[in-house]
């Protein structure tokens, strides 16, 4: 099946569909086969940012990732949902080749960023990153100054010539993050004294000052509390007019609440994609039906 | 079989009530947390007292050693013994017999001593250093010649010694190192107040020597000074690197697997085994010098790299994973990030390590007595390459001396030794403090 192209692949869930279950509540076509782990609705998006196809990753001999097919749209929130160990993070991680830091860790298939193909030859993972950034589970602010902070992805990449274009740059990216009001007479302080939720902001103010193309967010808020996760939840709103967001949660409401299409991982298989209002109010896969109906997690 | 049997027992287990069981075994329990906390104790105060008693002993012993015994002389500065001719030439005022003076200068105190042999036991009191420091004074300052001046000149060790109390009076004569009539001369001096103990400046301000009143550390320390700065500029940056590489870009194979573990078993190897391998390499293959510094550190170096690589890689592995991971995430390169984040994290426990490889390579005597840094060598190095000795070695050498004078030098020795550890141990906190960040 490692071959399946993307029009056989839909023809087939059609074909899967057919005599399947129907919803009483609302219309629509439910895969009910467990086994049938063909990925339900459409992948593909009219204004594509990233376009993934047939991607499997392997860690050793161990497959965590089965011919994985997804677009991102421009300007759009995805959310990445499943269980534990689906390989919606590992997923994730390929977008910038952040599986490339783990020994044993191969990637198959086909990634594209615009019109590059993120993983050929001629692509370095320095620019690479610098256009895809990434937001970490646990805040992970660098043992130094919130300043220097913000201000290391700029230095490292040569972007700014001066001192006040650095200091514009700097306070811009947390005004945008939401956080120069609370660090505006604090900057010299370290970045890991602030709080929880402030350091996270400033993980996306250190990330955003790069200006990258596309933001990962792997599970941003799971280490935070709700009134940090509702401020970085409006973060991400407003993130999105600029930017492409790829985030992978745990929790279905953040998913539901930030996200315009939702693809629903389960033991290395995407199971299913979909606009996000679609996806949980009516699934069209029975694992996905259990899952966000918290029958199995 | 016995699955009836445990049908049956289990219920009456749980029968019985758990507070009862518990407090049956409870006596025991604490008993042995009591007794498990007294053993701590016991060995801790044990481990203190040898502390004690080692510190007690050296300094004991070697506290004296930092005062040493002057005699007060009146020196007449005799023209026509410096220089007769009056020329005032440096080489003439250099080669005069000053000890001549002193001698003079012994006969004025004790004008009634007569007799070749009485004299010469008269002359004795004074060290050999004294014709020196005459000449010294003299090469200073050319005005002295022909002024006369009350000068106090060093002591032999034997008159030291007995200053010190450390010679038995009601010993045979026979049997001491300093006869009656000069313990009789002594006591005068004494008596007249010309005798008195001064701060030891010559053991911080000479070479070795075979005269104890004479000898210093100065040499040894330099010598140290020298060979540790050669290990700590080799060892320290090569085994940063060396831990960066293996840790953070090797690939992780067969080949870094056994270098990993040749790594480990150098670190286990006897010191004098790298005293073998210097003499054969360095000296016998590339003929760099003997008992140099250079070739002292280079050992040392060799010596003390695994321990740093060791101690690196460990510091390394203890940065956590998010902070390589925000870098990398940002862009940076993975030699950005090691830079920039991971080597300042890991800086702390790397400077530890190397600290204690340091510390190893400073008390380290058996390789260098292998590429020739024990000879006896009386003059202070001014460089890697001049013949030197190290304070472990300078210990050895004058532990095996047999004068009471340098008995007190081997102590005062060891004290030195220990501070210049302690002192590079404080620097390394200081270090490791600035260092230091949390995350």
């Amino acid at each position: 099946m490692s071959t399946t192209t993307l029009e056989t692949q839909t023809a087939l869930n059609g074909a899967l569909n057919i005599g399947a279950e129907t919803r009483s509540s609302q219309p629509g076509i439910l895969v009910t086969d467990y086994n049938n782990r063909q990925t339900v609705g459409k992948i593909t998006v009219d204004h594509p940012k990233m376009i993934c196809r047939e991607v499997n990753v392997y860690y050793g001999a161990k497959q965590a990732l089965k011919n994985v097919g997804l677009d991102i749209g421009i300007n759009e929130v995805v959310a990445f949902i499943g269980p534990s160990g689906c390989g919606k993070s590992t997923f994730l991680r390929c977008l910038n080749r952040m599986n490339d830091t783990i020994t044993g860790c191969r990637v198959t298939g086909q990634i594209k960023l615009d019109s590059d193909d993120i993983y050929d030859k001629s692509i370095d993972v320095v620019q690479l990153r610098a256009r895809i950034g990434m937001v970490f589970q646990k805040p992970n602010p660098f043992p130094k100054s919130i300043y220097e902070n913000v201000a290391y992805g700029p230095r490292i990449h040569g972007m700014v010539n001066t001192k006040a274009e650095l200091d514009d740059l700097v306070r811009a990216s947390l005004e945008r993050a939401g956080l120069l009001k609370e660090v505006a007479t604090r900057m010299e302080e370290p970045g890991t004294s602030l709080s929880g939720g402030q350091q996270q902001r400033l993980c996306i103010a250190r990330a955003i000052a790069v200006n990258p193309e596309v933001i990962l967010m792997d599970e941003p808020c799971s280490a935070l509390d709700p009134i940090a996760t509702a401020k970085i939840e409006e973060l991400i709103d407003e993130l999105r007019e600029s930017y492409t967001i790829v985030i992978v949660t745990h929790s279905m409401q953040q998913a539901a609440r930030v996200s315009q299409r939702t693809a629903y991982f389960h033991l290395g298989d995407l199971i299913e994609v979909g606009e996000t209002d679609q996806v949980f109010t009516n699934p069209k896969h029975k694992l996905t039906e259990d899952y966000i109906t918290g029958r199995f997690g | 079989m016995n699955k009836p049997t445990s049908a049956a027992s289990a219920p009456a287990i749980l029968n019985r009530d758990i507070k009862t069981i518990v407090n049956a075994g409870l006596k025991r329990r604490h008993a042995a947390e009591t007794r498990f906390r007294w053993y701590g104790l016991i060995a801790v105060s044990l481990g203190l007292l040898f502390v004690v008693l080692m510190f007690g002993n050296i300094i004991s012993k070697g506290y004296p050693a930092f005062w040493q015994t002057y005699i007060q002389l009146p020196i007449k500065f005799d023209p026509a013994v410096i220089d007769p001719q009056g020329s005032r030439d440096p080489k003439t005022l250099e080669s005069a017999d000053y000890a001549a003076l002193v001698r003079a200068g012994m006969r004025q105190m004790f004008p009634k001593v007569e007799g070749r042999l009485e004299l010469r036991a008269l002359y004795g009191l004074v060290s050999s250093n004294a014709a020196l420091e005459l000449q010294s004074r003299v090469l200073q300052n050319p005005a002295l010649i022909g002024a006369e001046q009350e000068i106090w000149l060093l002591a032999s060790a034997d008159v030291d010694t007995l200053v010190k109390g450390n010679i038995d009076r009601s010993l045979d004569e026979t049997e001491r190192p300093i006869k009656d009539n000069q313990v009789g001369w002594v006591d005068k001096l004494k008596a007249a107040g010309k005798i008195e103990k001064q701060f030891n400046t010559i053991l911080f301000s000479s070479g070795d020597s075979r005269e104890p009143e004479m000898a210093g550390i100065r040499g040894a320390l330099m010598g140290s000074f020298y060979t540790l700065l050669v290990t700590f500029l080799l060892s320290f940056p090569i085994g940063v690197a060396t831990a960066v590489y293996l840790e953070e870009f090797a690939p992780k194979n067969r080949w870094t697997d056994i270098i990993e573990v040749n790594i480990n078993n150098l670190a286990a190897v006897p010191s004098i085994v790298f005293g073998l391998l210097g003499l054969a390499v360095f000296i016998n293959f590339f003929g760099l010098p003997r008992s140099a510094p250079l070739v002292g550190g280079l050992v040392l170096s060799l010596m003390t790299l695994p321990v740093i690589i060791i101690a690196g890689r460990a510091a390394l592995t203890s940065v956590p994973p998010s902070i390589r991971e925000a870098a990398l995430g940002m862009g940076a390169s993975k030699l950005q990030m090691v830079g920039h984040h991971v080597l300042p994290l890991a800086m702390p426990g790397m400077l530890t390590g190397s600290i204690i490889g340091m510390a190893r390579a400073l008390g380290e005597s058996a390789p260098l007595l292998m590429i020739g840094m024990v000879a006896f060598i009386v003059d202070v190095p001014k460089g890697l390459m001049d013949p030197a000795t190290v304070l472990p070695v300078q210990v050895y050498l004058w532990s095996d001396l047999p004068e009471r004078a340098f008995v007190e030098r081997t102590s005062a020795a060891i004290m030195v030794l220990l501070a210049f550890m302690i002192l590079m141990n404080g620097l390394a906190i200081l270090l490791r403090k600035r260092f230091e960040r949390r995350w």
